[in-house]
């Protein structure tokens, strides 16, 4: 065996030094890279996943028996995944139900802020004045946290739904604002051009280069907007309360019932990517430039 | 009275350290079907000029008349070629071209006739394979072909060129020019091109317009290129009178109007 390598080696020393040069290593069928990549894409992810869920259990071990370890918190999603939608009484309603209440109200509020928010935006960003008018008002209002807006809201309103919905409308209007002016801007001065010299009317201009030029930009402050919202719904209802998955994680604290409250924080992960990839969707849609 | 005047143009832009005089006393008569170019040296005020007969810049003094009307506002009857193409990157190569020809013939041409109309422009320039690309997905010599064709399709009284083929190469330049020398030719277009390649100044004018350097930049010397045509480029090559025009311009950029920097 051994004298068999040794000489094949010394075969390949004796080629003449005109023969091609030494192979490159073979390359890797594209078929194996994609094998490759789909493995990649599945183990990377997976060991993050369990050793988050080492830690977790390290967490229930050596620091805190309150919380449960994954076995008891994967029991409990099987046990509320069964039943999403029971409902016993007008505060004891399944997740599904939590869910679709605390969606509705961040639509709304995301309706109302894109209503008003590309109108505000379409305006600072075409008009000199307008941008010196609003400019300040957005830039003081724009960091502040969603929740400082909520009792203002309830004393306006005097009621939980509307107050929630509002605290959405006021944080997450900016992103709409802010890129909605950002692409009225970006418009280069060619486009603007082309519909002088066409000598399109004021409503042409915004159907056919206004919109379209700045569509790009809408929808990025749109999946902002979205994204925000969804992340303030569950502060703002675990203030107000009522159905939403915010008072169900606040309910569930509550009854010390810590598995629960896991197994909403893994729903309110998945319906955030849920909202994200829809948005894309749409942006893929509607976007020339991604087309 | 000429078919295009442009008469005692002067273009003053406000600045912060005071009035900058871009243009002044720009005087030009263009006949019907004259090709023309302007030349000269980068940052002189040959967009300016176009700008004013386009309509998209008003003049300080002076001003330009079309069939002895005033230009002041643009419109299709002087359509331009804008140096980088500037299609709408939402509209297909075929509808950019269709924008322009419903605004046009919107009410004097059927629906079928517009169609048939914006495929037979982006024939002339060869992009009729490419109706239902986007701009983004086609290279910068086609996406120059197209504003050609959304430009001929408003079949303008004047074609306006902003340095139109600057951003290519040197082969799709070439044969873009000869594709603009073809449809000029069948055509009879009024042109006024602005370019910084004297070779293109002398293939495709019939009279080029040499422009001193700014500021209060004004029309330097007029050279009539008087070659037959058609022409070819090959052939002008080792053709005396060719090289002769070609060296007027020359010594006029190089000699006589030496860049400011360089000088
Ligand atoms: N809107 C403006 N405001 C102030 N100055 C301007 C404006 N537009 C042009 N200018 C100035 O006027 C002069 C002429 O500009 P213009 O664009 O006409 O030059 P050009 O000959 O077309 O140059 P290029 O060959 O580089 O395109 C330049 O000095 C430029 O800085
Ligand atoms: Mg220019």
């Amino acid at each position: 065996m051994e004298g068999q390598t040794q000489a094949i080696a010394a075969n390949t020393e004796r080629q003449p030094p005109s023969s091609p040069p030494p192979p490159m290593p073979a390359p890797i069928s594209p078929a194996r890279q994609r094998t490759v990549a789909i493995v990649r894409a599945i183990l990377l992810p997976s060991a993050v996943f369990l050793l988050v869920l080492a830690v977790w259990t390290l967490v229930h071990y050596q620091v805190t028996r309150d919380i449960p370890t994954p076995v008891e918190a994967w029991t409990q999603a099987v046990a509320v995944f069964s039943h999403p939608f029971y409902v016993t009484g007008p505060n004891d309603m399944g997740i599904g139900w939590q869910v679709l209440y605390s969606l509705g109200r961040v639509m709304a509020g995301f309706a109302l802020a894109v209503v008003v928010g590309i109108p505000v935006g379409f305006l600072m960003g075409s008009s000199r004045a307008m941008h010196q008018a609003f400019y300040p008002l957005v830039q003081i209002l724009r960091p502040v946290s969603p929740l400082a807006w909520l009792p203002i809201g309830l004393l306006v309103f005097q009621a939980k739904d509307p107050s929630a919905i509002f605290v959405i409308f006021v944080t997450s209007i900016w992103p709409v604002i802010v890129n909605t002016a950002a692409g009225v801007q970006a418009i280069p001065q060619d486009y603007l051009n082309v519909a002088r010299v066409l000598q399109l009317g004021k409503l042409e201009v915004t159907r056919r280069i206004l919109i379209p030029a700045t569509l790009p930009h809408i929808l990025t402050g749109m999946r902002l907007s979205l994204s925000v919202a969804w992340m303030v719904i569950v502060a703002a209802e675990m203030l107000t309360g009522g159905i939403g998955i915010g008072f169900y994680v606040w309910d569930e604290w509550n009854n010390l019932n810590v598995s629960s409250i896991i197994v909403a924080i893994g729903v309110i992960g998945l319906v955030g990517i849920v909202l994200e990839s829809l948005m894309n969707l749409v942006q893929h849609h509607f976007d020339y430039s991604r087309r | 009275m000429a078919y295009l005047n442009i008469s005692n143009v002067d273009v003053v832009f406000p600045s912060a350290n005071g009035a900058f005089i871009a243009l002044r006393e720009v005087d030009l008569t263009i006949e019907k079907g004259e090709f023309i170019s302007i030349i000269g040296h980068s940052g002189c005020g040959k967009s300016t000029v176009l700008n004013v007969v386009a309509g998209l810049l008003q003049a300080t003094r002076g001003g330009v008349l079309l069939e002895n009307k005033e230009v002041n506002s643009p419109g299709p009857d002087r359509a331009v070629v804008f140096q980088n193409h500037s299609l709408l990157p939402w509209l297909t190569v075929y509808e950019n071209v269709r924008i322009a020809v419903d605004k046009v013939f919107g009410k004097s041409k059927s629906k079928a006739e517009r169609h048939d109309w914006t495929v037979h422009n982006l024939h002339l320039v060869h992009m009729d394979h490419a109706l239902d690309k986007l701009p983004g997905a086609i290279s910068g010599g086609m996406k120059q072909r197209v504003g050609i064709a959304r430009a001929l399709a408003m079949q303008p009284k004047v074609l306006l060129m902003d340095e139109p083929f600057g951003a290519l190469d040197a082969l799709t330049r070439a044969h873009l020019q000869e594709s603009v020398m073809e449809i000029q030719a069948a055509l009879d277009n009024t042109v006024l091109m602005i370019t910084h390649d004297v070779d293109e100044a002398v293939l495709l004018s019939d009279r080029i317009v040499m422009m001193t350097n700014g500021p209060a930049a004004t029309v330097g010397e007029i050279l009539k290129v008087e070659l037959p045509r058609p022409r070819n480029r090959l052939e002008l090559a080792d053709d005396p009178t060719y090289n002769h025009y070609r060296a007027e311009v020359l010594r006029f950029l190089y000699e006589r109007q030496r860049r400011p920097e360089a000088a």
